[in-house]
């Protein structure tokens, strides 16, 4: 049978096999793609190797957009003399915006599972493998978990800002990553899986409603503030907490809420933050208005 | 049914920012066209359509556009820079804007492209997540995704041909994805557009290039 199409036959798999949460989601890409083995654990390097130099970019080089809306906000938050939580939370903070501000500059970065949330897993991953000194494969093994949680939020919602708004893009991300912070530490499949459920529940309902139709603001603090909730949310599951609602019918809520959400706020910039009197003045700042308007003619 | 995602597009694709259809689609739609022009181009005048035509420039759409005439991949960090790499190897562009194509996608980009005696007009659509359609053709509807391995076949509209080179191509153990033939009218030019799964050898297309009612043949490898 072919898996990803909910979380329940993926736990079900991985019970009845006894193969850790990675395998299935590996099979499934040597099956539908005809990739080897070897492809697969070189292409999760290649995009993990990726994410880090993207962190690093981001904490080294200028990053200012050409809208200037975009202006090294993860180096000053780095270098910021205080710190609320801990040094830890601090950095989370600042690599997730480092790696975001890359996307918005022209930098390179992973899509995952969407440009628009390209800071979330480079931020948690990295912090996680520093703060618990984790070797690389465990981390490709948690990328390749969290691609599974892609997959079956793809099936049953969407991934992109334009069909689900906001919450599909970095609430998904912020999802993936939490799943696989509680793999990577060791949790069992309903922790796992309870992470997911507990993060989109914190994530329902964000829409998507970008300042002139930029991938800038909010974009940027939202890819920090959806690390955040991916480590809390890890929190919670690590230990033991239920999240009541499963995690399917978690999913299931957010493809209902993405469907009646208003064409205004899935990426149009018609709305929330982009009609703001504020997005209105720093659009028409930033958008090209010397456009030619042709007679009803184009073929 | 909808073909199943890879989790490579999951934890992916690897790419330059800020958004897959704006960046990455772009690119690829400027590199689909110099292999049909068949080299990078003297010169270029780059049209955007609709929602393109406003936010090209606070998208990078303008940079990735002229990296994708430069045959840069989608994922080339020298994309942000590459007004710069465009001066230095000689490539003059013109950008406009057209707000109101009421019947083209609202991310479509027309692309005139010169290099010596050689000319193309190609309209491509970003369609998200860097997936691409190649609507047209020099005005031939081609519908092509540049994803799979392409030929187009310009020929004269003759009977039989369909089916005569679809035998040629099975016989090079190709299987044919996609198929479309648009012409300029009966017994005149019809180009075909042809997607497989899988590479073509040189002596077949040598072969359909011998051909009597051939006139050109472009080969179009997926495009990155």
């Amino acid at each position: 049978m072919l898996l990803f199409d909910d979380f329940k036959s993926w736990k079900k798999h991985c019970e009845t096999t006894q193969e850790p949460l990675f395998q299935p989601v590996m099979t499934y890409e040597i099956q539908q793609k005809g990739r080897t083995e070897t492809e697969i654990w070189d292409g999760m390097l290649r995009a993990y190797t990726v994410m880090r130099e993207a962190v690093q970019t981001g904490l080294t080089e200028d990053m200012t957009s050409r809208s200037g809306m975009v202006n090294n906000g993860g180096k000053k938050v780095f270098n910021s003399p205080v710190t609320i939580l801990s040094p830890e939370f601090k950095k989370l903070i600042s690599r997730a915006l480092a790696a975001k501000e890359v996307n918005s500059c022209m930098g390179r970065i992973v899509a995952a599972p969407t440009a628009g949330a390209s800071g979330i897993l480079p931020g948690v991953l990295v912090t996680l493998q520093e703060l618990h000194d984790l070797p690389d494969r465990k981390i490709l093994e948690g990328l390749l978990v969290s691609a599974g949680i892609a997959l079956i939020v793809e099936r049953n919602a969407s991934l992109a800002g334009a069909v689900g708004g906001c919450q599909a893009e970095t609430g998904s991300a912020a999802a993936m990553g939490s799943g696989a912070v509680v793999y990577c530490l060791g949790g069992n499949i309903d922790q796992v899986f309870s992470a997911v459920a507990i993060t989109l529940q914190c994530m329902l309902g964000l829409v998507c409603d970008p300042v002139a139709g930029l991938v800038e603001v909010p974009c940027i603090v939202r890819n920090a503030s959806a690390a955040a909730i991916a480590y809390s949310s890890a929190q919670i599951a690590l230990a033991g907490v239920p999240t009541v609602i499963p995690v399917d019918e978690c999913v299931m809520a957010m493809g209902e809420i993405g469907e009646s959400m208003e064409t205004r706020y899935k990426e149009t910039a018609m709305g929330g933050l982009a009609a703001t009197p504020t997005g209105q003045q720093i659009a028409k700042r930033v958008l090209i208005q010397d456009i030619e308007v042709l007679p009803d003619e184009m073929s | 049914m909808a073909e199943r995602s890879s989790i490579f597009d999951m934890i992916g694709p690897v790419m330059i920012g800020p958004s897959s259809s704006h960046t990455a689609g772009v690119v690829r739609i400027a590199r689909a066209a110099i292999h049909i022009l068949g080299h990078i181009p003297e010169s270029a005048t780059i049209t955007f359509y609709n929602s393109f035509a406003r936010t090209y420039e606070g998208h990078g759409s303008d940079r990735a556009i002229i990296a994708g005439l430069l045959d840069f991949p989608t994922d080339d960090v020298r994309i942000k820079n590459s007004f710069d790499h465009a001066v230095q190897q000689g490539l003059q562009y013109t950008f406009k804007s057209v707000g109101n194509a009421s019947t083209m996608h609202p991310n479509t980009i027309k692309l005139e492209l010169k290099y010596q005696d050689q000319e193309v007009e190609v309209i491509g659509v970003s369609k998200g997540g860097g997936v691409i359609n190649i609507a047209e053709i020099n005005g031939f509807t081609a519908n092509i995704s540049a994803n799979l391995y392409t030929i187009i076949i310009t020929a004269e509209d003759v009977k039989g041909t369909i089916a005569f080179m679809a035998d040629v191509i099975s016989n090079d153990d190709c299987n044919i994805a996609t198929m479309s033939v648009s012409r300029k009218g009966k017994n005149d030019i019809a180009c075909h557009f042809i997607e497989m799964d899988s590479g073509i050898r040189e002596i077949t297309l040598a072969y359909l290039r011998s051909l009597r009612w051939v006139q050109n043949i472009l080969y179009i490898p997926p495009v990155v």
